[in-house]
């Protein structure tokens, strides 16, 4: 689709004048007339969803750091003055706070988006794995944001994850004084945090932009998963503008009315209590937990007895999703016409939840209250730690084993010419084509 | 798949699977606690809003019983006077001009320098002051206080899970320990409190007493706190005003978040039917 002509034509002097210079208005004209596969369903509004996201994010941001100190002494009490005392501040703080949760609610459909479709394939890898630093900056981002209203959790919760560097052998201690600023957690660290917080967001705007030449490139995929040659582009697409910009509108608009449930009626549901309690070196809390979209990798963390292992392991659940596009060996892209991988889907989407629920409970609390059950190893069979590295294991499996395996022996059902083939015949019958086509309109 | 209500059953179900995976924590770390008890909030809900009446009673108890030990140092007296406040004075040209608050301030003391000497001085406050604390430091309220610091209430509806209910709750919740807790002196048994009772306790292992020690005595008894509006004069009413005023002190503009939540929400709403509807028209004899 980079081949997609451009049909921008100045209408005034200036606007000739300009074009000549710097075509900025030829580049928005063009993005805007982009042709987009016709088929795109709502699991694909998500980018545009996420766009809101980061730019709530870095507006929100902004503002609230007009008005926040990076002071152990008072970053704290600059908050709540945040709450209190700027006009407007509850509103703005609310949402920079509860729009971390719904980045990640969105990037996370985001990415299972991509793997029910095969989105990271030839000849999109790059895309992918743009996408997977994305990831990979967001949850840095994200931990540095939770650290700096420097509550009982944003404390501890540095502690604990800077804690994990110092577990690298050799080069880990050092490394550790270095991020820190100093031996252990404090203004140094707070001040740097801010620091990267602040810059962060704008690397990651870099890279959407990246990620987002890389797909106009490439093209985009669709539930079909079939590549629209160049000869059926007028057939099997649709410019961006109005088709895609009204139905993201739609999704946009349906994501801001939970976002905006969260912000307006239950603002603190998302986060943890102990984190209105103003930071205190002296005192640990009974139960250090991250947010939730970090709790599938606390949990893989976790599920590693050896705590250099666990540091690996949790690094590694990220950095597999790199090489994801080598790893499987299918010819087929979405896997609607993959019914065997489509099972081992599910269950990964339900593993991905069940870790998220084992990381935000004790190790060594049984599962199943009251089931007897006998010491296996170093723990309780019927605890989280056995569940935690039940899911591990399935969680490296579904990359390392299944999408190898399956790739290579599954067999697909048969996947449509192109794209328009099913949505003009409406997949099964002739009739049910007929009778869909008139329901839609 | 291609449908907006399969997309939104589909958000709606991450969406409960969050926030049961972020409520969870917040139990556990209420460890062995009772849960606490409902205190009947007027705030309660989207559309609840804070009895003002209740907030001003709640402001005495915190003011005659509560601020001898617990600081609120987030807050300002000019805070009380702003709308939704405990004195919010509709007739006041603005929060610090109001009276009422004017009034309260003058009734306590805070620190501050002579403007002439450079001295020491104990002054009345204005709605500009914030709270005093009641102790120089937290080591000097440790000391006073058998070891542990009474907490600063400023936020602390919002710091335990479930906050307003909470501290209703622990303030009527003391009882005799149970037989076989062993208890120090100094400590109190309190059901809502968080902790683990498990090795204090010489009785039935599988029977451990929920709860934990507290180091606050019982603060309230009934008559203690004058009302002038013929409120009854009990714990319980003390504790749910108390509480009420606690959470409106840890967040002054939730109602008014609240309010504008059902506006936003009514805006998206139109906004949504009317991008639907050009969305259908956009797309309309569009195959795909």
């Amino acid at each position: 689709m980079s081949d997609h002509e451009s049909t921008y034509v100045p209408k005034t002097g200036i606007e000739r004048w300009l074009d000549s210079r710097l075509p900025i208005v030829r580049f928005g004209a063009d993005y805007m007339s982009l042709p987009t596969p016709r088929n795109l369903n709502y699991w694909w509004t998500f980018g545009a969803i996420l766009m809101v996201c980061l730019i709530t994010q870095i507006v929100t941001g902004v503002v609230l750091a007009m008005h926040y100190t990076p002071n152990v002494a008072m970053a704290f009490d600059s908050v709540e003055r945040i709450m209190r005392d700027v006009p407007g501040g509850w509103l703005i703080r609310y949402v920079h706070a509860n729009g971390a949760s719904m980045f990640f609610i969105a990037v996370y459909i985001h990415m299972l988006r991509g793997l029910y479709y095969g989105s990271y394939k030839a000849p999109r890898e790059i895309i992918w794995i743009l996408g997977c630093l994305i990831f990979f900056l967001m949850i840095a981002t994200a931990f540095l944001g939770y650290v700096l209203p420097w509550g009982q959790m944003s404390f501890w919760g540095a502690e604990v994850i800077t804690n994990l560097i110092g577990a690298i052998p050799m080069v880990g201690e050092p490394i550790l004084i270095w991020l820190r600023g100093g031996p252990a957690i404090d203004n140094a660290t707070l001040n740097r945090f801010f620091s990267l917080h602040y810059l962060l967001p704008f690397v990651i705007l870099g890279v959407v932009v990246l990620h987002l030449w890389a797909l106009h490139t490439a093209g985009q995929n669709n539930p079909v998963g079939v590549l629209i040659p160049k000869e059926r582009t007028a057939k099997d697409t649709l410019p961006f503008h109005p088709y895609y910009t009204v139905k993201d509108g739609v999704a946009i608009i349906l994501f801001m009315m939970m976002f905006a449930f969260f912000v307006f009626f239950m603002p603190n549901a998302l986060g943890h209590a102990d984190n209105y309690i103003p930071a205190n070196p002296l005192q640990t809390p009974a139960h250090i937990v991250p947010e939730w979209y970090m709790l599938p990798f606390y949990a893989i963390l976790r599920a590693i007895p050896d705590k250099f292992g666990g540091v690996v392991a949790m690094f590694a659940a990220i950095g597999i999703l790199f090489v994801l596009p080598w790893l499987d060996t299918s010819k087929v892209r979405s896997m609607r016409y993959r019914p065997t991988m489509k099972i081992f889907f599910v269950i990964f989407v339900l593993v991905g939840m069940g870790l998220g629920w084992c990381g935000a409970q004790l190790p060594d609390a049984p599962v199943v209250p009251g089931m007897a059950s006998f010491v296996l190893l170093d723990g309780e069979l019927n605890s989280y730690l056995w569940l935690t590295r039940l899911f591990t294991a399935y969680y490296f499996a579904f990359f390392l084993f299944i999408m190898p395996i399956v790739g290579l022996r599954e067999t697909p059902l048969p996947v449509p010419a192109s794209v328009s083939e099913p949505v003009l015949s409406g997949g099964a019958t002739p009739a049910a084509a007929v009778a869909q086509a008139e329901k839609k309109g | 798949m291609d449908r907006p209500m399969n997309l939104f059953k589909t958000v709606a179900a991450v969406l409960i699977a969050a926030v049961a995976i972020t409520a969870t924590p917040a139990m556990a770390a209420g460890g062995g606690a009772k849960h606490p008890r409902s205190g009947g909030f007027s705030f309660e809900g989207p559309f609840g809003r804070f009895d003002q009446g209740q907030l001003q009673r709640g402001y005495k108890v915190y003011r005659e019983v509560c601020a001898s030990c617990h600081g609120m140092n987030l807050l300002s007296f000019r805070t009380l006077g702003e709308r939704g406040g405990p004195f919010w004075d509709p007739h006041a040209e603005n929060a610090a001009a109001n009276r009422y608050v004017r009034a309260l301030a003058a009734e306590v003391q805070v620190a501050d320098i002579d403007t002439e000497t450079g001295e020491a001085i104990m002054r009345p406050a204005t709605p500009a002051d914030r709270f005093p604390n009641p102790y120089p430091n937290a080591t000097a309220g440790a000391a006073a206080n058998g070891g542990a610091f009474p907490p600063d209430l400023s936020v602390m509806a919002k710091a335990r899970h479930d906050g307003a209910n909470y501290i209703y709750s622990l303030l009527t919740g003391y009882v005799p320990a149970p037989a076989g807790l062993q208890i120090n002196p100094g400590q109190y048994y309190n059901p809502y409190m968080a902790g683990d009772m498990t090795p204090f306790w010489t009785g039935d292992p599988s029977h451990v007493p929920p709860g934990g020690f507290i180091a606050m005595p019982p603060p309230l008894a009934d008559g203690q706190v004058t009302y002038d509006d013929g409120t009854a004069q009990t714990v319980d009413q003390y504790s749910k005003d108390v509480a009420a005023f606690i959470a409106w002190a840890s967040e002054p503009h939730q109602v008014q978040r609240k309010q504008a939540g059902v506006g936003v929400m009514i805006f998206l709403l139109l906004f949504l039917g009317l991008t639907y509807a050009s969305y259908r028209r956009i797309w309309k004899g569009v195959a795909h």
